[in-house]
């Protein structure tokens, strides 16, 4: 489904991706892990449009989108959620999900001036997706608050709920779960595990290791902005580059 | 109308009234998209020149004045948008008043520019004299009318898909574009609205001022047409019809006070934009400030549940 070939991203002279490769097929759920500073935010920064690599292509669906607007990459079906909370946080919660229905709507602003029947229905169906929504992430009850009001761990849920509400087919999870206790991570890794079965295609970056066993079906290990290994997670666990990378070498 | 006099708000005043909130909703737009742009009054400018010289010279009703004006301020404003909406805070605010120079000094210089181009004199703005005379056109019911339009189709704009898409880009504009929301199209269409509406201020005002010159449209203008936002409040777009009213009946009730005037007027908007940080159209700031007044802190203790 997403297909990155050669991705290289400079910062003047900050090699911070390195000719990455790298495919999440259909219906998986694939692992971005590495150490601080490794590039994994950059990664996901240029696939969603934020950022542009300095070279390499990479394809959504056969698509080239490496030099794409954001909107645009997220009407291709790519939805994202933050390493730091980036709600609308003056905005109500109702307000967040309905403002991640932008580019499902079509009526101008002129149509809602005089009330058409096209904008009236389109609210409708803005609201009854919300609803689905605010429901099956438990926030029903604070459908009026402000996003910025919220407890931490519902506004994560929350900014879950937003990215879902775009109808993506690919998800982009920078580190959903920090933060959070372990009851917490486990609850999340059961709804990422429902939104695959539902046909979702996701890829997460995580720190937390239990997650990645929940959840992932293979791993990527980002290292200095490099690929320096790729397997199932049970794989990566016992790779000694991998151990090397987050720990160090064993010297004599 | 009575009571409004007897305080000193007679019907001229009440028009400047009208013009100034009207100008106060123009920057309302794009401060409401999270755009620090003050080239409201340079829009003004063009559109007030366009109106009135179509008006004057060209024999055209006020409609016509009134399209035409806000036409060219809005065409004029695309090419402007374009590159200058990559910038932000600050730096937007100096690139838009530069612009606002721009625009003041071509006008100044409009009449030997065009002549020495076409290579016979011309006479449309007629420099740094302005133009007088412009037949009076606008009535007091007619700025009613239109500010009432308007505040109409801002309130319903709340409640669409452009404007939802407005507020998102001021809070957040990465996360507004991952939403899906193309944020040039959508700060650069603000920027035309705000543009076409204080353009359609100017040549309103235009014909009941009957007299216009460019010094009227320089950086002055465009600060006053921020203080009318920033007194009345950005929360809703009430604010700026409000401070707009203010702003501008003010010194006109003040008017016993003489030569204090001035000075009783900048108190005032000290006091607001110290006491009131969100304007005087905001609840939550004359809470807190209720609070402050009666000595309460805002810390609410919350009781222990027993039981």
């Amino acid at each position: 489904m997403l297909e990155l070939r050669q991705v290289s991203r400079l910062f003047g002279g900050l090699q911070a991706l390195s000719q990455v490769d790298m495919t999440v097929p259909a219906n998986k759920i694939v692992g971005l892990i590495g150490p601080n500073g490794a590039g994994k935010t950059t990664l996901i920064n240029n696939i969603s449009g934020l950022d542009h690599p300095t070279s390499g292509t990479i394809h959504m669906n056969g698509q080239p989108i490496q030099r794409a607007a954001p909107h645009q990459i997220t009407r291709l079906g790519i939805a994202r959620t933050y390493q730091n909370i980036r709600l609308f946080s003056e905005m109500t919660v109702l307000e967040n999900l309905l403002i991640s229905q932008h580019s499902q709507g079509k009526a101008s602003a002129l149509e809602s001036l005089i009330f058409s029947g096209r904008y009236r229905r389109e609210e409708q169906t803005l609201r009854e997706n919300a609803a689905v929504l605010l429901k099956r992430f438990n926030l029903e009850h604070l459908a009026h608050l402000r996003a910025g009001t919220l407890p931490y761990g519902d506004q994560r849920r929350l900014e879950m709920a937003r990215a879902l509400a775009i109808n993506p087919r690919l998800m982009l999870l920078d580190e959903p779960t920090a933060g959070m206790n372990p009851v917490e991570t486990h609850e999340l890794g059961t709804q990422i595990l429902r939104l695959r079965d539902e046909g979702m295609t996701i890829l997460v970056i995580e720190h937390d290791m239990s997650l990645i066993h929940q959840v992932c079906d293979e791993v990527y290990v980002l290292s200095f902005g490099q690929i320096i290994a790729h397997g199932t997670p049970e794989q990566i666990k016992n790779d000694t580059t991998v151990i090397e990378a987050y720990l160090g070498r064993e010297d004599e | 109308m009575e009571l409004l006099r007897s305080i000193g708000i007679s019907e001229p005043v009440l028009q400047f009234m009208l013009i100034n909130a009207i100008l106060g909703l123009s920057i309302y737009l794009t401060l409401f998209t999270g755009m620090f742009s003050l080239a409201n009054a340079g829009f003004m400018a063009i559109g007030t020149y366009t109106g009135v010289i179509l008006t004057q010279q060209f024999g055209l009703p006020l409609w016509g004045g009134l399209i035409g004006g806000m036409l060219l301020a809005g065409l004029i404003a695309l090419p402007i948008g374009l590159p200058v909406l990559r910038l932000r805070d600050i730096y937007l605010a100096i690139a838009t008043i530069g612009f606002g120079e721009i625009v003041r000094i071509l006008i100044l210089n409009f009449d030997p520019l065009v002549s020495s181009i076409v290579g016979q004199p011309i006479k449309m703005t007629y420099g740094a004299l302005g133009i007088s005379g412009i037949p009076q056109l606008t009535q007091t019911w007619h700025l009613v009318v239109f500010l009432i339009i308007i505040s109409y189709c801002i309130a319903r704009l709340h409640r669409s898909r452009f404007g939802r898409a407005m507020a998102a880009i001021r809070q957040d504009e990465q996360a507004a574009a991952n939403m899906g929301i193309n944020v040039v199209y959508v700060k650069n269409m603000v920027f035309i609205l705000s543009a076409v509406l204080a353009a359609a201020a100017g040549v309103l005002k235009a014909h009941f001022a009957r007299t216009i010159d460019p010094g009227d449209y320089g950086f002055s203008q465009a600060v006053d047409i921020l203080a009318f936002a920033v007194l009345g409040g950005t929360t809703t777009f009430v604010g700026p019809i409000v401070g707009g009213f203010v702003l501008t009946a003010m010194p006109e009730i003040l008017r016993d006070f003489k030569q204090y005037r001035g000075i009783i007027n900048g108190v005032i908007l000290l006091l607001v934009i110290v006491y009131l940080p969100g304007g005087l159209v905001n609840p939550a700031g004359w809470a807190r400030l209720w609070q402050r007044l009666r000595g309460k802190s805002s810390f609410k203790p919350v009781e222990a549940e027993t039981g």
